[in-house]
């Protein structure tokens, strides 16, 4: 075990601040993957290759000269098709959702080999007007592209929620999720609502993209290092929710972060995988 | 031995001449990695594949055997050999641990369990690499000597993992013909009814994981002296769980040598790409192959390529093994000797029983005596508990209180899968036969955990005098998809006689029958009854209960309403009362 310093306060209230802006990029991560499974029955792990991918044309465009956030006006429609082809795709085969799981990965191998053609599997940094912007809160710094992120995240969250549960289109969403021989009887229309589903599921992950993008640097083999952590906050917050992955995620990114200034950088992937096995072994229920 | 073991043992003996012939060290090092896939895909298959519990965990229980092995190396200096089944005994304790917690949860299944296992990778990669068996810099065993087996270091390398894949296949496939195995494959098809029909399930899980986990040791130890560098990030990963799940699904996961097809398969391939300098398109190829195989070989390359060959009706080949062991087929397919100097005691007395789900009152102090050799109807209007009792009974639920005593031993407590063996069987309302095993494949499942037959050869041989009782002998290699209703209803009950039960549960045989098919089912159940069977029967088909029940109880929300003959109690007014509510005029 190494030595645990107990850090000062400011240093602990950054942590926590930094925590908080790492959470909610998980609960953005797994916005998509947490409607996809809990109401498409599908596991789609090419999501992550697609967080990437729009990370990637960001970077790119950015490279252009043109402002990061502006390159959703054209990423959000263009992954939002992709989302709609490969549901399409999957919908004909009937995938069961192990095969999805499976399926998915093999579309993630096939988007990190097209990555690694494009833009080599060295590290990139996105450079832009704002990327080294920060302003100081009291004592502590935020950086502005992380402020965005949590921004982006909170409003997506609270907006899809509102979705699912207020209007027509989300109770049936959510019926068909539950029964959907009952749901089809009563006349939802599942295909179309499906491919609006995943066309959103992969819009949004295309913005959690362009965040990472923001934030971090990129390799194309980093991809697989949010798996984990993303699941763990998808599951924690519960499948099909909008709101569940968001909360568990700043849970998990403020426990990472502190265990980190207490302890070391390390140990920080046993935080929210304990929580993960933890959750699933004493209240099972929550995450089926 | 089987004549497969020896070929296994053949094929290997004569791969391990090769390193004479001095192949040159870079195909020591493509085959060594062959056989090491072989073994991880494999050893994966014997708990995943078999069961439909996929582990993403299988890299951390070949990172325990690979760090076992490093730390008694480096640490110890511990000779090599010596250090291979202790690094089995460490992952088999992992698993064994994990296991014992998560399979307990009944709730924990499928893609739960597979993101548990894979959670469990990271947490074990990140303790060892926090603590000193890591240290976070990795372990050295560039100083170790590698014991001299093959003439060269790489052909010793190869001549380790082939003695390991050998084993690793003959394993696989003993479990795959045992009862073990076929009990494994019933969990995978409907865990709930094969613990009905006598399987053990959460002990068979068990023992499973910890085989599979034992065998990922030794490749993991065998591993850690091949790569002599050997860091937590490398090995606690998502790469080896996807990989061997991909090697499993692509041979084909229901067959003990689908996973090796599929590591050979995909070593190669990956190994023609790395050789050409296209490791970037390789990626991408094994990408698309696998969403190819998911698409167009649901089932695997193995299963496809057996459906090529002809294949011979398994009643045929049975008959005739049958006539080789001098097994009369006409065995008088009677339960277990019956026992009549009891006589004046019921076969099985239930009182005071209560279920409760939560707020609701399924079951509310009942008390049902069921004498031995007689057909008792068990009637009430939907939900009074019918269906509840039988579930009790059989041990799928946990009674709330009460007492069940059958053949004068208490019941309550037990696991289903001793009550099955113990000589009750069911049936279910709604059919659930195993999907993916034959029709005859089936009821030998019944014969071979309820009826206690040892092995799966003579279990098929009685599985099909139960086939002709039931009348379904020609339906013998069908799956339970081809058959109808009828036909399925009739499985559930060949099922429940071949474990040759001395107390038969009928949940609703005859619902959803034409009435020629109940009139032949209603024979059927006589016939049932004629072998000295005793049958507990729940039914709303009137005709049927009153041309067979001896006596009929009646529930009416979850208490017991009334008891006596069939045309007696239907005409009491408090029974009309329940099916046909009050008049309120």
């Amino acid at each position: 075990m190494p030595g645990f310093t107990l850090p000062s306060a400011t240093l602990l209230a950054q942590s926590v601040l930094s925590g908080i802006f790492v959470g909610a990029l998980y609960g953005l991560m797994g916005l998509g993957l947490s409607l996809s499974w809990g109401l498409l029955r599908i596991i789609n792990l090419a999501h992550f290759a697609f967080a990437f991918l729009a990370a990637y044309i960001c970077f790119q465009l950015a490279s252009h000269g043109v402002d990061p956030l502006l390159t959703l006006v054209g990423i959000v429609p263009a992954f939002f098709a992709l989302g709609v082809l490969l549901h399409w795709l999957m919908a004909r085969f009937r995938m069961t959702t192990f095969n999805s799981l499976l399926l998915t990965f093999g579309l993630m191998g096939i988007v990190e080999a097209i990555i690694q053609t494009i833009w080599t599997a060295d590290f990139r940094k996105l450079e832009s007007a704002y990327a080294n912007q920060k302003f100081k809160l009291g004592a502590l710094f935020v950086p502005v592209p992380e402020l965005i992120t949590l921004v982006l995240a909170v409003s997506l969250a609270l907006s899809i929620s509102a979705v699912l549960r207020y209007t027509d289109l989300g109770r049936a969403l959510r019926a068909a999720a539950e029964d959907a021989p009952i749901a089809a009887a009563f006349g939802v229309d599942q295909r179309r609502n499906g491919l609006l589903l995943a066309g959103t599921c992969a819009a949004l992950v295309s913005i959690a993209g362009v965040c990472i993008a923001l934030t971090a640097t990129l390799a194309p083999s980093q991809m697989y290092a949010w798996i984990g952590v993303v699941f763990a906050a998808v599951m924690l917050g519960g499948l099909g929710s909008a709101i569940g992955p968001l909360v568990a995620g700043l849970l998990i990114g403020v426990s990472e972060a502190v265990t980190m200034a207490v302890t070391a950088p390390s140990w920080a992937p046993i935080v929210s995988f304990t929580l993960l096995i933890v959750v699933l072994v004493l209240r099972p229920g929550k995450a089926a | 031995m089987s004549r497969t073991t020896l070929a296994i043992l053949a094929v290997a003996a004569a791969m391990a001449l090769l390193p004479l012939a001095g192949l040159p060290a870079f195909y020591d090092a493509l085959l060594y990695l062959m056989l090491h896939w072989i073994v991880l895909a494999t050893s994966w298959n014997i708990l995943s594949g078999t069961t439909g519990y996929f582990s993403f965990g299988h890299g951390a229980f070949f990172g325990a055997g690979l760090y076992t092995t490093s730390t008694l190396l480096a640490r110890f200096e511990w000779p090599f050999l010596w250090t291979l089944p202790v690094a089995a005994a460490v992952a088999a304790l992992l698993g064994t641990a994990l296991g014992a917690v998560v399979f307990r949860v009944r709730s924990v299944r499928g893609e739960l369990f597979a993101l548990l296992t894979l959670a469990v990778t990271f947490v074990v990669g990140t303790i060892v690499g926090n603590t000193p068996i890591d240290g976070g810099q990795g372990v050295s065993l560039t100083s170790v000597r590698v014991p001299h087996i093959g003439p060269t270091q790489s052909s010793t390398f190869y001549l380790l993992a082939l003695a390991a894949a050998a084993l690793t296949l003959v394993v696989a496939r003993a479990i795959f013909y045992s009862r073990f195995g076929a009990g494994l494959l019933a969990i995978h098809d409907d865990e709930d009814a094969a613990e009905v029909m006598g399987v053990p399930t959460y002990r068979y899980k068990l023992v499973a994981l910890a085989i599979s986990c034992a065998l990922a040791g030794v490749a993991g130890g065998i591993h850690a002296l091949f790569l002599s560098y050997v860091t937590v990030g490398e090995v606690f990963t998502i790469t080896v769980p996807l990989t061997v799940v991909l090697m499993s699904v692509l041979g084909g996961t229901r067959h003990w040598a689908g996973p090796a097809v599929g590591a050979i398969a995909i070593t190669g391939l990956l190994y023609s790409f790395t050789a050409a300098d296209h490791a970037v398109a390789g990626k991408a190829a094994i990408g698309a192959i696998l969403i190819a195989a998911i698409l167009f070989m649901p089932d695997g390359i193995l299963p496809r390529l057996q459906r090529l060959l002809p294949k011979k009706s398994a009643r045929a080949v049975i008959l005739s093994e049958a006539k080789d062991l001098g097994t009369t087929t006409h065995r008088d397919p009677s339960p277990a000797a019956q026992d009549d100097r009891e006589g004046a005691a019921p076969l099985l007395r239930v009182s005071g029983l209560h279920k409760r789900f939560k707020g609701v009152r399924a079951l509310a102090g009942v008390a049902v005596d069921v004498r031995r050799g007689e057909i008792l109807g068990l009637l009430g209007p939907n939900g009074s508990g019918k269906s509840t009792f039988i579930n009790v009974v059989s041990g799928h639920y946990a009674a709330s209180a009460g007492e069940i005593v059958f053949e004068g031993r208490a019941l309550v407590g037990t696991p289903a899968h001793r009550i099955a063996a113990g000589g009750i069987a069911r049936t279910y309302q709604i059919p659930r036969p195993f999907a993916h095993m034959t029709v005859l494949d089936n009821v030998a499942l019944a014969a071979m955990f309820g009826g206690g037959i040892a092995t799966p050869r003579a279990a098929r041989i009685a599985a099909l005098e139960w086939l002709d009782f039931a009348g379904l002998a020609a339906k013998a290699d069908a799956l339970p998809d081809e058959l109808n209703l009828h036909q399925r209803k009739f499985l559930e009950l060949a099922r429940a006689l071949a474990s040759r039960p001395r107390l038969v549960l009928l949940d609703e045989v005859l619902c959803g029958l034409t009435p020629s098919e109940i009139d032949s089912a209603v024979a059927l159940i006589r016939r049932i009854r004629d072998q000295g069977a005793t049958i507990v029967f729940v039914e709303h088909v009137m005709r049927a209960v009153m041309a067979l029940t001896d006596r009929v109880v009646v529930f009416h929300h979850g208490e017991l309403l009334a008891e006596g003959r069939a045309a007696d109690v239907m005409q009491r007014p408090e029974v009309m009362t329940a099916y046909l509510g009050r008049a309120h005029a």
